[in-house]
C-alpha cells in the first residue's frame, strides 16, 4: 500500500486545477488543442505543438500501454517504505505519455507494450492519483 | 580540421575528492581554482569571466566571486545539470570570440556526500513537477532505469552489456590514485549487486562523493603565453530536449547528445573515428551506451555490442573514461568538469600508467538532468 501523501504537499495552480479536480471525480482529464486537434499533457496555457491558446479539456478513455517501466527497490522520503514498486511511463490512447505506477500486478507480467487501464487511488485525504492496472 | 581554434584550456585541477567533511564548497573551488590558474601561470587577478553552477547559493557566482576576490566582467551560471561545464566551455569560447574577455574560470564544488543532502525526498509538488513527483520515482536513477528498459526492449541490450562499462571503468580507476573505488570487479559482481531501480544495479550507478574542480579557458593569444602547452577547443555544442523523463521524446535515443555532438564535430571538422580518447558522462552505465550511439561512435542500438569484450578498458581499442569515471573515481553531483580535466591531462600526456599513448584528440561529453541536456567539447593539441 503506497504511503499516505499529505495534500498540502501539492501546489495546484491554474494550469493544473481542472486536472486534479477531474481525478477527485474519477476522470483522467487531458487537453485537446482546438486548432491542431492534438492532445496535450501535462496541462498548460497553450498548445506546445502549434502555439494556439485555444485548448479544451477532454476526458481520457484511461486505456494505454506501458512505454517503459522500472521497479524501484530504493526510494526516498515518503516513498521509502513503498519499495518495491513499479513506476511506468504509460502511452495513452490519446497519444500522450504520462508517468504513473502500475499496481496489483505480478512482476513477471509487467512488460513494455502491455495494455493497462487507469484506476483512481486515494493516496491521502483529498489527494487522488491516476495509477494503472494491467488489463486482463 | 575546422577553423583555427580561438581559445584553449590552459589550466585544470581537482580539489580534494571523496569525503571532505571539513571543507566548504567555497574552499573546494578555491583549492581547485588556485591550482588550475597556477598551472597556467595566471592569478585570480587575471580572471575576467566566471562560470559556475551549483545550488548551494541563490547566486553561486556572486558568492564565489566575492570569496575569491574577483570582479568578473562576464558571468554565467548556466545550470543544465552535469553537462553544465561543457556548456560553460562553449560559452567561454563564444565570449572570447566576441572579444568580451580573455581568461575564464570555470569552477565547481560540492559537499553532497558529507552533507547527506541527496535524496532527502518530500519536495513540494509544484509547477510541472506535480505530474511526476507524487509517484515516488527515485531520481535520477529511476529515470535512467526507464531509459534502460526501453533500450533493452528496442535493441535487445542486456544487463551484461551494461555491466561491461562498469567493469572496464573500474580497471581505469585502478590506475588512478585519486579514484575512490579501485578494487577490480567482474560482470558477475555488477549483476549480483543489489537492485536500485530495475534494470540498474548498484554497480550500474555512479558514486556519491564530495569534490570540486576548475578549468581555465583563455584566448588563443593568452594561451600561447601560459605555462603548459594549450589544449585547443576545436568544437563545442549543447542542447536540451526536456526536463522530466516522461517528456523525453524517445527514451532509447539521447537526442540532446545527437544535437550537441553533431554541432561539435562539424565545428571541429572531425569525425568520431578521428578521436583518440573519449570521456563520456557516466552517471549510470546506460548513460554511456546512449551517448556512444548519439555521438556516432557506433550505430543506433549497437552500443551494447560496442562495449562488449571490454573494448573500452585499458589496452582496448576504445579508451574511454580513463580516470575511472563517475562510476569509480568521483561523482560530486555534477560530474562534467572532471571530464574536461581528464581529457586535458590525456592530451598533455600527464596520465602516467593510464596515459593513452599518442592521444592528439579528445571528446569530453556531459549529460545532465534525466538525459535532458548534453554538451560536447572536442579538444586537440598542436
Amino acid at each position: 500500500m503506497p504511503a499516505q501523501i499529505p495534500a498540502s504537499m501539492l501546489q495546484q495552480d491554474s494550469d493544473s486545477r481542472p486536472y486534479w479536480e477531474g481525478l477527485a471525480r474519477g476522470e483522467l482529464r487531458l487537453q485537446r488543442c482546438d486548432a491542431c486537434a492534438r492532445t496535450v499533457f501535462y496541462p498548460r496555457a497553450f498548445c506546445p505543438h502549434c502555439s494556439s491558446d485555444r485548448l479544451s479539456w477532454i476526458v481520457a478513455t484511461g486505456r494505454g500501454t506501458i512505454y517503459s517501466y522500472t521497479v524501484a527497490h530504493q526510494a526516498y522520503g515518503l516513498f521509502a517504505g513503498d519499495v518495491p514498486f513499479i513506476v511506468a511511463i504509460v502511452e495513452l490512447e490519446e497519444g500522450v505519455r504520462m508517468m504513473s505506477r502500475i499496481i496489483d500486478a505480478p512482476r513477471e507480467r509487467i512488460r513494455v507494450g502491455a495494455p493497462v487501464q487507469v484506476t483512481f487511488e486515494a493516496v491521502g485525504e483529498d489527494f487522488t492519483l491516476p495509477y494503472f492496472r494491467l488489463v486482463e | 580540421m575546422g577553423t583555427p581554434a580561438r581559445a584553449a584550456i590552459v589550466g585544470v585541477a581537482e580539489s580534494d575528492l571523496g569525503r571532505t567533511p571539513d571543507k566548504t564548497v567555497l574552499q573546494l573551488q578555491l583549492q581547485a581554482a588556485r591550482v588550475a590558474l597556477d598551472e597556467a601561470g595566471l592569478a585570480f587577478g587575471d580572471v575576467d569571466a566566471l562560470f559556475c553552477a551549483g545550488n548551494w547559493s541563490w547566486s553561486p557566482n556572486l558568492m564565489l566571486a566575492e570569496y575569491l576576490g574577483i570582479r568578473p566582467k562576464y558571468t554565467d551560471t548556466t545550470n543544465i545539470g552535469g553537462s553544465s561545464f561543457e556548456a560553460h566551455v562553449g560559452h567561454a569560447v563564444a565570449g572570447i570570440e566576441a572579444g568580451l574577455f580573455d581568461v575564464a574560470l570555470i569552477a565547481y564544488g560540492s559537499t553532497q556526500r558529507s552533507d547527506r543532502s541527496r535524496n532527502r525526498g518530500n519536495f513540494t509538488f509544484r509547477l510541472t513537477d506535480q505530474y511526476e513527483l507524487p509517484f515516488g520515482l527515485p531520481t535520477p536513477v529511476g529515470a535512467y532505469a526507464l531509459a534502460a528498459t526501453r533500450h533493452m526492449y528496442e535493441y535487445g541490450t542486456t544487463s551484461e552489456q551494461l555491466a561491461e562499462v562498469a567493469v572496464a571503468t573500474r580497471k581505469w580507476a585502478s590506475m588512478n590514485e585519486k579514484a575512490m573505488m579501485r578494487d577490480p570487479i567482474t560482470i558477475e559482481d555488477v549483476l549480483n549487486s543489489r537492485w536500485i531501480a530495475e534494470p540498474l544495479h548498484l554497480l550500474d550507478c555512479c558514486l556519491v562523493t564530495d569534490g570540486g574542480g576548475a578549468v581555465v579557458v583563455a584566448s588563443a593569444e593568452r594561451a600561447r603565453e601560459t605555462r603548459k602547452a594549450p589544449v585547443w577547443i576545436l568544437g563545442h555544442g549543447e542542447a536540451h530536449t526536456h526536463n522530466s523523463i516522461a517528456n523525453m521524446p524517445d527514451l532509447a535515443t539521447h537526442q540532446a547528445a545527437v544535437a550537441s555532438g553533431q554541432a561539435a564535430f562539424a565545428m571541429a571538422g572531425l569525425t568520431p573515428a578521428e578521436i583518440d580518447v573519449v570521456e563520456i558522462y557516466d552517471s549510470f552505465t546506460i548513460t554511456v551506451l546512449l551517448t556512444l550511439e548519439a555521438l556516432g561512435f557506433c550505430g543506433r542500438g549497437e552500443s551494447g555490442a560496442f562495449v562488449s569484450g571490454q573494448r573500452t578498458a585499458p589496452g582496448g581499442p576504445f579508451p574511454m573514461n580513463t580516470n575511472g569515471g563517475g562510476l569509480s573515481y568521483c561523482h560530486p553531483g555534477m560530474y562534467g568538469i572532471f571530464l574536461l580535466i581528464e581529457a586535458t591531462r590525456q592530451l598533455r600526456g600527464e596520465c602516467g600508467p593510464r596515459q593513452v599513448k599518442g592521444a592528439r584528440t579528445a571528446v569530453a561529453h556531459g549529460t545532465g538532468g534525466v538525459l535532458s541536456s548534453a554538451a560536447t567539447v572536442i579538444l586537440g593539441k598542436d
